[in-house]
């Protein structure tokens, strides 16, 4: 059976491993490779990595860390970040990422998704979302340059209109951070999550809210993702990957161990 | 010698990395000479079939890589260009004549109600006692990304199953090939390298 997939999260920026809380107040965490090999040999399935201040400050973005990755790491990876083009696309996936994640320039231009699917077929293009749900009207927000929080803005887009569109447009995958819970630690949002399984025919990868071990196995049993992403109970040591999955398996949960 | 078609595909770079990782040197090349000097020789692909055969066409390789007598390995898309045919293609043309190596056409998978593509870890089943899958423990999983599949045939050495099952890993005469990464599978995939490499 196919294994559900455990995801640690690395935020990048200016080449080093960082991590705010919900989206704010970045503190370095270490360098990008060997925090990699670390994930690998404990058994992540796969990494991603956010270079979070690419969309907002437009500027091009050294990316040669991204072989280095390459050159260590033999599980896949995936790049997110700055991706505006299909010539930018092309040069992180020769550098040896597996996949590239689009969010902010996705939403600025939708078109690029189905001239990225095409070009490289639907399984290396990743959908980032990043929603927020507004407790005073009730919606579910679909946000835009949330690496930055003066350049964050807020669009006209409904998280599951917004999901159901990207898959129309040749997206193989969509990762849905849920805001309200990024770095919190308080579990995932397993309603929106649900929600979001219900449109979703693409493999689905949840981000935001993990703090133990039994968000992991509620998200999986609960909302059916294909995926969990986590990064501060990672980066912190709080969760061990390979005493997690060993949990995870107990659950019931289809891991690779 | 160690070769890499150069397919011009975008993942060169990590099955090349993964060789290293193994203390071999590796070329990457379209040149016929250097090909056909060439111990052993990996097809790589990710990308559409018909990007994929254009490329081919593009770059003179078709008949080179058919006249092919050493060991070689197509890896994903890699694996499916070694097929008769795709249907992986568009509009008018539908069907993409592939390299006609390996039986079967390549066809969409269908697997309602799971997720497409059939991307993550799966388990694959060998044939026993296959020298690719030498010394990989069994319920070895492998990593996986692709919508189009092989469906299970005489020239098919390990199978997988997402919705129905299909071709894992094919064989015919000195042509193999992964359906998955090994590039990307930890220590199972690199173990499956080192065996092909080891032919």
């Amino acid at each position: 059976m196919l294994a559900k997939r455990i995801i640690p999260c690395l935020d990048v920026k200016d080449g080093q491993v960082v991590k705010g809380v919900q989206f704010r107040n970045h503190e370095i965490v270490g360098d990008i490779v060997p925090l990699a090999k670390r994930y690998a040999s404990e058994g992540a399935d796969e990494l991603v990595f956010y270079d979070i201040t690419a969309s907002s400050d437009d500027r091009v973005v050294d990316k040669s860390w991204v072989s280095r990755v390459a050159e260590v790491i033999d599980i896949p990876f995936c790049v997110a970040g700055g991706i505006k083009t299909e010539e930018d696309a092309r040069r992180i996936l020769e550098f040896g990422a597996d996949k590239v994640s689009i969010n902010s320039p996705a939403l600025a231009d939708p078109s690029l998704i189905n001239r990225l699917s095409e070009k490289f077929g639907v399984q290396c293009i990743v959908i980032g979302i990043d929603s927020y749900f507004d407790e005073q009207t009730g919606q579910h927000q679909v946000k835009q340059f949330t690496g930055c929080e003066d350049a964050t803005r807020t669009t006209n887009w409904n998280t599951f209109d917004w999901i159901k569109e990207v898959q129309s447009r040749g997206a193989g995958e969509i990762v849905l951070n849920v805001m309200n819970q990024d770095g919190v630690r308080c579990g995932y949002d397993i309603e929106q999550l649900s929600q979001a399984r219900a449109v979703c025919n693409v493999p689905l990868i949840a981000s935001g809210g993990a703090g133990e071990m039994e968000h992991f196995a509620d998200v999986f049993n609960t909302a059916d993702v294909d995926g969990a992403l986590a990064a501060s109970v990672f980066h912190k040591q709080i969760i061990n990957i390979g005493e997690l999955k060993a949990y995870l398996k107990t659950q019931q949960v289809e891991i690779r161990l | 010698m160690i070769v890499i078609i150069d397919t011009g595909c975008a993942n060169l770079s990590s099955v090349k990395f993964a060789i290293e990782r193994l203390g071999y040197n590796v070329t990457v090349s379209k040149d016929p000479v250097v090909l056909q000097q060439a111990d052993k020789l990996f097809l790589p692909g990710v990308g559409t079939a018909k990007e994929a055969m254009a490329n081919l066409i593009e770059r003179d390789l078709v008949q080179q890589i058919k006249n092919l007598t050493q060991p070689v390995l197509g890896i994903c898309l890699g694996m499916q260009m070694l097929a008769q045919a795709s249907e992986e293609g568009f509009g008018e043309h539908p069907l993409i004549e592939t390299l006609g190596i390996v039986e079967g056409n390549i066809e969409k998978m269908e697997v309602a109600p799971l997720r497409s593509p059939h991307m993550g870890w799966n388990q694959v089943t060998p044939k026993l006692d296959d020298p690719l899958f030498k010394d990989i423990p069994a319920g070895s999983y492998f990593y996986f990304v692709h919508s189009y599949a092989l469906p299970v045939n005489d020239n098919t050495i390990a199978s997988c199953d997402y919705g129905s099952p299909f071709t894992a890993a094919v064989n015919k005469d000195n042509f193999y090939g992964v359906q998955f990464h090994p590039e990307r599978s930890g220590k199972a995939g690199a173990q499956l390298i080192k065996n092909f490499l080891e032919l």
